[in-house]
């Protein structure tokens, strides 16, 4: 018979959909070592440059020097948010830099750059890559002579580069010495004072590079570039601080760029006022593996998602856990037997919560349908024609979410900005239904089956946040196929629901 | 506790929805039939054509601008049912009984403006209560005048009868009595009676009123019980004929008892609800389960109906 052979169809599909799902995921786990989480560890952090200047009407272009993967240090999610400039990307003595230029720009511009730098455990952590430095330490006549004297009396009270890298410092940085002044000049920056040492320390043998950088705290509104020297002795590249000369390189320090040159060089404007802010983040399991991956298994990375651009990958994080969301929601429509509005308008309002954080959007979601329904309500009495009254009501939904946008961010609630995220086609259509529910079989169920769609939502939500879950389905997308699978096999669930082990209670009761 | 209701239900032979659809509604219900029945038009002419009684249709508004027309063409018939050809559940039916000073008057005496009307109208049209949305025709039809041995335990409102068929064979059935909670809708989940019926004598069983076993009428304190329902093997026949004009193997037909034309087709359903159960207090799995066992045997109406009646009669 017909549902015989569809059923044996059906279980050699689930069967084959397994088989392929386990065995791709076991090859890509076994053979290849992708990593099933995130080892612990890892820390990251989001780093802001805030370049704000006084443009005058001319054509501006503004440098900026930006961080690059280094030894314990991986970079991504890069975003660059610049008005009206161009921008491009271009590698300068060894710094990777973004230019940014317009042709005609005047008052203030607002120049922002935004990445994530995640650390790397220790084991992962690779040899940094020799910096280049220049040939000559470039000091005129006047100066070489003050050079090497300083040099002569800080190798003369030093017995190798470890000790000989402080004496120098400490001669460079004394008021009292002359030669030093000689250096320096008037009041010398840490940054010409980190040059100055680099040249130095070049003229005794010994090319050196700076490294500017950020030391990475929870977090820092206005972070000030430190210089690190990185020093050759002959068999490699040491690190010492610029300021007191002590060796070694601490663990939180983000290299950010290389060189004599400033973190920001404009042309064109004035007042130029460059800030660095930088945020611990928590571990988002997913950068971290990315960035593992691009370095474990790099052929096989080409074919992954990873090897998408960053902000597609973005996009296939939150699409590859919506089928968890509509799995979930599966489960509770046919195993549970909760009503909801709307087939899948529960992952819909799940995807929005991704963004609101779970309360805010439940209280949003709420006054949004609550207003929506008083303005529903009225338009009854209107009389007016179903596909005119729908505009009307998403026309409405569309003026509460930025008046609710407005009000919150008056009252200093960032959380309410958030709300134009709700997908207002679903909310339009969630009001409508539970206005006809409402009028047919009364407030009750209505409210019933609005509270069953959020309950829905958020629990769609909270396993669609699950870090490792999202972590599992972005590497291993393969594991969707399980859901598939899972999904068909539902389809011919012929049990009870859990809903009607309540709604015939008076049946089993009897049922002797 | 879980497990243990599980396993309650399993014995009482509960049919469950997931189970409906996916060994009933799903394998022995067509898509390509299910137009049949979702447009109640098509299922009136069907009907006529097979020689089933069916309310008589007055006039059907198809179009925005003839709604206006509409209190011109209904002006010969004191009393009416306006109804969705889509509809479900009872959603958007409204029952005219007559007309005062320019209104019309509907089952629980409250007054409606010819707008509120004509709005009405125009949200049937625009498929507000069809399935899926889609535009829809609204339908004026006869109102059925039930039959009085209802009158005594039902509160406004038409109750009617209904009756699952799998594969020809009347298997369960019971009638759906309105009460002041319903608004004279028959529905149960808006608050009506049901009260199951024995499938041999056609007198009801128990009564259930919202998840409640009831002897009386709520509202009228009249026994719901016992009550013989007056044509029953011509009801019988009616569903079971049902099944050859539509050709679904499972299906809810809903028929009405008029005073003087006796019973009638209303609408048939593809997707019947298993409160059923409830009102008959007893599962339909069991039922089902012989039919399909035994229906080869039964080539013929008459032998559907003795079979129907032989084995799912309560009293022995």
């Amino acid at each position: 018979m017909r549902p015989d052979a569809s059923s044996r169809q059906l279980r050699n599909i689930v069967i084959l959909l397994v088989a392929v799902a386990i065995g791709v995921f076991a090859f890509k786990v076994l053979a290849l070592g992708f990593p099933l989480r995130v080892k612990p560890g890892a820390e990251s952090w989001d780093v802001e440059a805030k370049i704000v200047l006084a443009a005058r009407g001319q054509p501006v272009k503004v440098v900026l020097r930006l961080p690059s993967d280094s030894a314990a240090f991986v970079v991504h999610d890069e975003a660059f948010i610049s008005h009206n400039f161009g921008l491009t990307i271009n590698t300068s003595g060894g710094n990777r830099q973004a230019l940014w230029s317009v042709r005609k720009a005047s008052g203030q511009q607002i120049l922002y750059y935004r990445a994530v730098v995640r650390q790397l455990p220790i084991a992962a952590s690779r040899r940094e890559p020799a910096p280049s430095v220049p040939e000559q330490p470039g000091f005129s006549e006047a100066k070489l002579a003050a050079a090497q004297s300083l040099i002569k009396a800080a190798q003369a009270r030093s017995a190798d580069l470890e000790t000989f890298v402080p004496q120098l410092l400490r001669r460079l940085h004394d008021r009292q010495d002359g030669r030093a002044r000689v250096l320096l000049g008037s009041n010398p920056t840490a940054r010409k004072r980190a040059d100055i040492a680099a040249r130095l320390l070049t003229l005794a043998g010994h090319p050196t590079a700076i490294v500017h950088g950020l030391l990475l705290k929870q977090q820092e509104r206005d972070a000030a570039p430190v210089e690190w020297l990185r020093v050759q002795d002959g068999k490699g590249w040491q690190w010492f601080n610029a300021r007191s000369g002590a060796m070694g390189q601490p663990r939180n320090f983000l290299p950010w760029w290389s060189g004599a040159d400033p973190l920001v060089t404009v042309s064109g404007a004035g007042r130029v006022k460059t800030s660095l802010a930088l945020i611990r983040t928590e571990e988002t399991a997913l950068g971290g593996a990315t960035e593992r991956g691009r370095r474990i298994a790099p052929r096989l990375f080409a074919l992954s998602l990873f090897s998408l651009p960053i902000d597609m990958q973005l996009v296939y994080r939150v699409i590859l856990v919506v089928p968890i969301g509509v799995f979930v929601l599966v489960l509770l429509r046919n195993l549970v037997g909760l009503k909801t509005f709307g087939t899948f308008m529960p992952v819909l309002i799940a995807l929005a919560f991704r963004q609101t954080e779970l309360v805010w959007g439940l209280v949003l979601f709420s006054v949004l349908v609550a207003l929506g329904l008083l303005a529903r309500f009225y338009l009854e009495r209107l009389k007016l024609l179903l596909v005119p009254r729908l505009a009307a009501v998403l026309i409405i939904v569309v003026l509460l979410m930025a008046a609710m946008s407005v009000v919150s961010h008056l009252w200093g609630l960032p959380q309410g900005l958030s709300v134009a995220l709700f997908p207002m086609v679903i909310l339009t259509m969630t009001i409508e239904r539970m206005s006809i529910v409402w009028e047919e079989r009364g407030a009750g169920e209505a409210i019933q089956e609005g509270a069953g769609s959020l309950a829905a939502a958020s629990l769609a939500y909270l396993v669609m946040n699950l870090p490792w879950l999202q972590h599992l389905v972005f590497v291993f997308p393969e594991l969707l196929l399980l859901v598939l699978a899972a999904v068909m096999l539902m389809g011919r669930y012929s049990g009870y629901r859990l809903s009607e082990l309540y709604r015939f209670k008076a049946l089993s009761k009897d049922g002797r | 506790m879980f497990v243990s209701g599980w396993r309650r239900l399993r014995e009482a032979g509960v049919l469950g929805i997931n189970r409906r659809n996916a060994e009933f509604t799903l394998p022995y219900n067509p898509r390509r039939l299910l137009p049949l029945v979702d447009d109640k038009l098509l299922t009136k002419r069907l009907a006529e054509k097979a020689g089933i009684p069916v309310p008589e249709l007055y006039a059907m508004v198809e179009i925005e601008h003839q709604v206006r027309d509409l209190h011109e063409v209904l002006s010969p018939h004191p009393d009416f049912v306006i109804k969705p050809a889509r509809g479900s559940g009872g959603d958007g039916i409204v029952v005219i009984t007559g007309r005062s000073r320019g209104m019309y008057r509907k089952v629980n005496g409250a007054l409606l403006r010819r707008d509120q009307i004509e709005h009405h109208v125009s949200n049937i049209l625009g498929g507000i209560f069809s399935l899926g949305g889609y535009p829809d025709k609204a339908l004026m039809e006869y109102r059925v005048e039930f039959d009085p041995v209802f009158e005594a335990i039902s509160y406004q409102g038409v109750p009617d009868i209904r009756i699952i068929v799998f594969l020809g064979v009347p298997v369960m059935a019971m009638v759906r009595l309105p009460s002041s909670a319903s608004d004279g809708k028959a529905n149960l989940h808006q608050g009506a009676i049901g009260a199951g019926i024995d499938m041999a004598s056609g007198r009801t069983l128990t009564a259930v009123w919202r998840n409640e076993v009831i002897t009386e009428h709520p509202d009228t304190g009249n026994p719901v019980s016992d009550v013989l329902i007056p044509h029953w093997p011509r009801m019988l026949e009616i569903a079971a004929r049902c099944h050859d004009m539509t050709g679904l193997g499972y299906q809810g037909v809903d028929l009405v008892l008029d005073r003087g034309r006796g019973p009638m087709m209303l609408e048939i359903n593809a997707r019947p609800g298993l409160n059923i159960q409830i009102a008959n207090r007893a599962g339909l799995l069991p039922r089902l389960r012989r039919v399909q066992e035994h229906h080869h045997l039964l080539p013929d109406l008459e032998s559907r109906i003795a079979f129907c009646r032989a084995e799912f009669g309560v009293s022995r």
